[in-house]
C-alpha cells in the first residue's frame, strides 16, 4: 500500500474528526477522497502540521488528528519534544512514513535507512508510540482514537503517488470553514455538558 | 517610579484576551517569560524553534485562543516561510513580541549582524513593525495587540536594549 491507499483506508475513521493535513499530495488526496469542513489543508509551511495539531488540541476539547509525513516531520523534529512535554490526550499524530518525499518525486528520506521515527518519538518522551504496517493503519488509528491517550502512530508504507489536482479552495475559506466547525463542536459539547449536569 | 515592564506586558496580554503564548528565550525576555509561565490565565507552551511556535499559535487560534509568540530577532530568518505561507496566506493574527538584539548597548558582536537585517526583512515581508526604545513605549502595546486582531496580520514589536534597561 502507498500513502494514497492508506489515506483512503482511514477516511471512514477521520471523516467526522478535526484533521490537520500535511502539505502537498496528502492534502490533495484527502481533498479528493473526502473533502470536509473539518479538514484543514496545509497549502504551504512544510513541517508545521504537527505543531498546528498540538496547538489546536491544547486549546479545545474535540479530538484532533494531524496527518504528517516522514519528510515533513524530519524538517521539524523539534515538534516531537514539544508534543511529548505538553500532553494533549485528544491528539493523535499519524505519520505516514513512505520513506520518501512523495510530493517532490519520491526522493528517499533517511527513514528508509538508519533513522526510525518510532525511536525518535519515543526518545523525545512521547509515551504512547505505535508503529504499524499500512494494512493495519485503520485498526491502529481506531484504537488510538478510543484510548483517549495522546498517541503517535508511525505507519510504514510504500512510496508512490496517484494523479491528483491542486486544491482550488482559498486559504481563507479553508480557515473559516474549519474554525466554524471547531466552534460548532465546542457549542455542542457545552450543550451535552449542561444536559449531563441537569440529569 | 520605573515601570515594571515584564508585569505591564503580561497585564496587557491578559487584558487583550491572549490565552496562548509560545516562547523561545532571550535573556532580555527572561522576566516576561517567567511572568507568563507563572500566570494561570495563559497557557504557556515553550517551542524549540520559532516557526514551530508559529504553527502552535495557529492551532491555538483555530481552537479559540488568541495567541502570541515571544522570540528573538535572530530567528526572523527561520520564520520567513511560516510567516508567508501560513500566517499571511491564511490571514492569521499573530503578535510577535521580539527582543531586538544587536542594537546600541549590545555586548555580543554577532548579534549586530542580524540586527542589521531585522527591519529590512520585516519591511520586505510587509509586516507592520513597531520599535519600543523607551520604557514609555509600552503604553502602546495593548493597542498593537488590538490592531493585530483587527488586521489579521503578523505584527512585530521590536524591543531593544534601551527599552529593557529602563531607558537609563
Amino acid at each position: 500500500m502507498n500513502r494514497s491507499e492508506v489515506l483512503k483506508a482511514i477516511v471512514p475513521i477521520i471523516s467526522d474528526e478535526l484533521v490537520i493535513c500535511n502539505v502537498g499530495l496528502p492534502s490533495q488526496e484527502l481533498f479528493l477522497f473526502d473533502d470536509q469542513p473539518s479538514n484543514f489543508y496545509m497549502l504551504g509551511a512544510m513541517g508545521l502540521c504537527s505543531s498546528i495539531g498540538l496547538g489546536l488540541a491544547l486549546s479545545q476539547y474535540s479530538k484532533v488528528i494531524a496527518i504528517e509525513g516522514d519528510g515533513s516531520i524530519l524538517t521539524n523534529l523539534g515538534a516531537l519534544p514539544t508534543i511529548a512535554n505538553n500532553v494533549a490526550n485528544n491528539f493523535v499524530l499519524f505519520i505516514i512514513d513512505n520513506s520518501s518525499y512523495g510530493s517532490t518525486g519520491d526522493q528517499p528520506t533517511y527513514t528508509g535507512k538508519k533513522t526510525s521515527l518510532t525511536g525518535v518519538a519515543a526518545a523525545c518522551g512521547c509515551e504512547c508510540v505505535v508503529e504499524c504496517q499500512a494494512e493495519d493503519a485503520p485498526d491502529a488509528l481506531r484504537a488510538a482514537m478510543e484510548s483517549d491517550r495522546m498517541t503517535v502512530i508511525v505507519c510504514k508504507c510504500q512510496p508512490g503517488n496517484i494523479p491528483v489536482s491542486v486544491i482550488e479552495l482559498s486559504p481563507v475559506t479553508i480557515r473559516d470553514r474549519f474554525v466554524s466547525e471547531v466552534e460548532r463542536r465546542a457549542v455542542k459539547q457545552k450543550r451535552v455538558q449542561k444536559l449531563t449536569k441537569l440529569s | 517610579m520605573p515601570i515594571n515592564l515584564d508585569r505591564r506586558i503580561l497585564d496587557e496580554l491578559i487584558a487583550n484576551d491572549i490565552e496562548f503564548v509560545t516562547t523561545v528565550p532571550c535573556k532580555q525576555l527572561a522576566g516576561v517569560i517567567l511572568e507568563i509561565e507563572n500566570e494561570d490565565r495563559i497557557l504557556h507552551v515553550p517551542s524549540n524553534r520559532e516557526d514551530e511556535g508559529m504553527g502552535l499559535c495557529v492551532g491555538a487560534y483555530m481552537g479559540g485562543k488568541k495567541s502570541c509568540i515571544i522570540m528573538q530577532n535572530t530567528a526572523i530568518g527561520v520564520t520567513i516561510n511560516a510567516l508567508s505561507t501560513l500566517i499571511q496566506f491564511y490571514q492569521f493574527p499573530l503578535p510577535m513580541l521580539i527582543s531586538f538584539r544587536g542594537e546600541v548597548g549590545e555586548a555580543i558582536a554577532c548579534q549586530v549582524e542580524m540586527a542589521i537585517h531585522t527591519k529590512p526583512l520585516l519591511a520586505e515581508m510587509n509586516i507592520p513593525t513597531y520599535h519600543f526604545h523607551n520604557p514609555s513605549d509600552v503604553e502602546e502595546f495593548g493597542d498593537i495587540l488590538k490592531y493585530t486582531q483587527m488586521s489579521k496580520k503578523p505584527v512585530a514589536i521590536l524591543t531593544d536594549s534601551n527599552f529593557w534597561r529602563g531607558g537609563g
